[in-house]
């Protein structure tokens, strides 16, 4: 018994040290930005690098705000999450709808909404960039948001969530006399939550990130998010490693803080989703 | 009348989705099928009139045209280096994960986690710089143990081999925490019979956890198989598809086409490739699961 307790201590030594090398060597890109991001220009193409920096600045950060708009795209940003929310409660209801009500075509309608998760997205691409344009919508916040708001795959996420919801308890509200829609905003999106909770992290992470649809519509320098205004910083400033970094975790340090927050209802999402 | 407002009700609440989803997928399908038969570009775009049909010949072309030949071949080269490394390392970290349930492995869980919610715009920027010729630090790394400089993103092969590592260092993610919640599902009886039978260890990892990880190896190969397919922010925020079409994919092509020069019709007729090729893998794919299940 003593060896067999002797031998998984030496064997949990193992596998937290292999743990951890392989952890520094995913995380070096995220520490070589943050202390790429407080170096002055020079220091940042000296060789031999410098790890810490030796004269640590914030300088890059208030660069994006003055040298380049970063504010805008900020805001632009904050947006396009906002409204991808305005979606998340679109794919809530959809897949409600799927989960508790019978009407006619309602199995033909739903296997249409699961095929459009077949199809890549670069054979829609040019049709919707088409179909926006005759709408008159290119270059406009209504372009770059209107296309993302509804996702297949949230609403078959919410409708396998909502079909565990008892019958029994949409039939008490409604003798005791209550609206479809109370009933769903009242009673429904308390009980689902926890796919709230998930569905709701998934979502502003994409809205933060979303960047190829903002590229192809906006023109104007005034509809950029952030990820368009990086891209246009790193051809701008092609040279300056220390701005650029700078730019880059500016982008990525509020997913990362938010992500720590609610990693345990990403995974629990997954088990919840039944893939296993 | 209650029928009536139980009978409207669902449409309500299914509504706004579901036309969201027709008019930015389904009705774009039927559009790509058509403007794949046409000439349309930028004039077509201005003017209706100015499209005729030309019926297969954006089909025909697109196989005489090098570059879209050769973005299959680059294409194939991502999916079969990539989608290995993708699914065994995610694995791996997956199983050392799983070793234990304190602190330091769901911190470590967060920080495999983090490449993959990365801004794709982000990571090129950092990948950029680390990837330098001059000033980048692998180089500088490199250079320590007297290695010349690698001409990371310069030359087609190596181009290629640096957007794979860089593809996997975001793919671990996802795939990861799918294994991980497909381990959890283990019940523990399992391992606790295997122990009294005096098992080892390799012969648990191959004869139980492995095998009962089949559905979500399979979900994982079938998921990251139709995603590297389609394989396009690399290529197109690190290299633009260069040097010398070295990096270019399918994917990128069509958009490159799409876009770029406004061909519309010819892209739209090099996305129908692609959605076959990706179907004909898939089909492939489920056949030979079920192949492997009736064993």
């Amino acid at each position: 018994m003593a060896t067999a307790t002797k031998r998984s201590k030496t064997e949990k030594a193992l596998v937290i040290f292999l743990l951890i090398a392989g952890g520094i060597l995913v995380s070096i890109p995220f520490l070589w930005m943050i202390s790429s991001s407080f170096k002055p220009e020079n220091e940042v193409l000296a060789i031999p690098p410098t790890i810490i920096p030796d004269n640590p600045t914030i300088e890059n950060y208030i660069n994006l705000f003055t040298s380049m708009n970063f504010a805008v795209y900020l805001r632009n940003t904050i947006i396009v999450v906002l409204f991808s929310f305005l979606g998340l409660l679109f794919n809530a209801m959809a897949g409600y709808g799927f989960a508790k009500y019978h009407f006619k075509g309602r199995e033909r309608i739903f296997y249409l909404v699961l095929a459009t998760m077949m199809i890549p997205g670069q054979v829609t691409m040019i049709p919707v960039y088409l179909i926006l344009n005759a709408m008159g919508l290119t270059n406009t916040m209504a372009g770059i948001i209107l296309p993302g708001l509804a996702v297949a795959f949230s609403i078959f996420l919410f409708r396998q969530f909502m079909t565990t919801i008892p019958d029994d308890l949409l039939e008490a509200a409604r003798l005791d006399g209550a609206g479809e829609f109370y009933i769903f905003f009242r009673l429904i999106i308390p009980i689902a939550k926890p796919i709230f909770a998930v569905q709701g992290i998934l979502t502003f992470i994409a809205g933060w990130n979303s960047f190829l649809w903002p590229l192809i519509i906006a023109n104007d320098e005034s509809l950029y998010t952030l990820s368009v205004g990086l891209s246009l910083l790193q051809g701008q400033y092609a040279n300056n490693f220390a701005l650029q970094m700078a730019g880059a975790a500016f982008m990525v340090i509020p997913i990362i803080i938010i992500f720590s927050f609610f990693q345990k209802y990403i995974v629990e999402g997954f088990t919840m989703s039944g893939i296993k | 009348m209650k029928q009536l407002l139980n009978n409207r009700h669902p449409y309500m609440f299914i509504a706004p989705a579901v036309i969201l989803l027709t008019l930015f997928s389904l009705i774009p399908i039927l559009v790509a099928l058509v403007i794949s038969f046409t000439d349309m570009n930028l004039k077509g775009l201005a003017n209706w009139s100015a499209i005729s049909f030309i019926g297969l010949e954006n089909y025909k072309d697109l196989f005489t045209d090098a570059t879209f030949i050769k973005s299959i071949f680059n294409t194939f080269f991502y999916v079969i280096i990539g989608v290995p490394l993708v699914i065994i390392t995610s694995l791996s970290i997956a199983l050392l994960l799983n070793y234990g349930t304190s602190w330091i492995f769901n911190t470590f869980r967060a920080v495999y986690y983090m490449p993959s919610i990365t801004n794709i715009i982000a990571v090129a920027v950092i990948w950029g710089y680390l990837y330098n010729t001059e000033y980048g630090l692998f180089n500088y790394i490199l250079s320590l143990v007297s290695v010349e400089n690698i001409p990371w993103l310069e030359e087609p092969t190596i181009a290629k081999i640096s957007l794979i590592i860089l593809a996997v260092w975001k793919g671990i993610g996802i795939n990861m925490i799918i294994f991980l919640a497909a381990l959890q599902g283990i019940p523990k009886s399992y391992y606790e019979a295997a122990e009294m039978d005096g098992a080892s260890r390799l012969q648990v990892l191959f004869h139980i956890t492995l095998p009962l990880l089949r559905y979500a190896t399979f979900f994982v190969t079938v998921t990251t198989l139709i995603g590297w397919m389609q394989f396009f922010e690399e290529p197109f925020v690190m290299t633009d598809g260069g040097p010398l079409d070295g990096t270019i994919s399918v994917a990128l092509f069509i958009y490159q086409e799409g876009f770029q020069y406004s061909e519309f019709g010819y892209a739209a007729a090099g996305s129908f490739i692609l959605f076959a090729m990706i179907i004909i893998v898939t089909v492939f794919q489920f056949k030979l699961q079920k192949k492997d299940t009736e064993l």
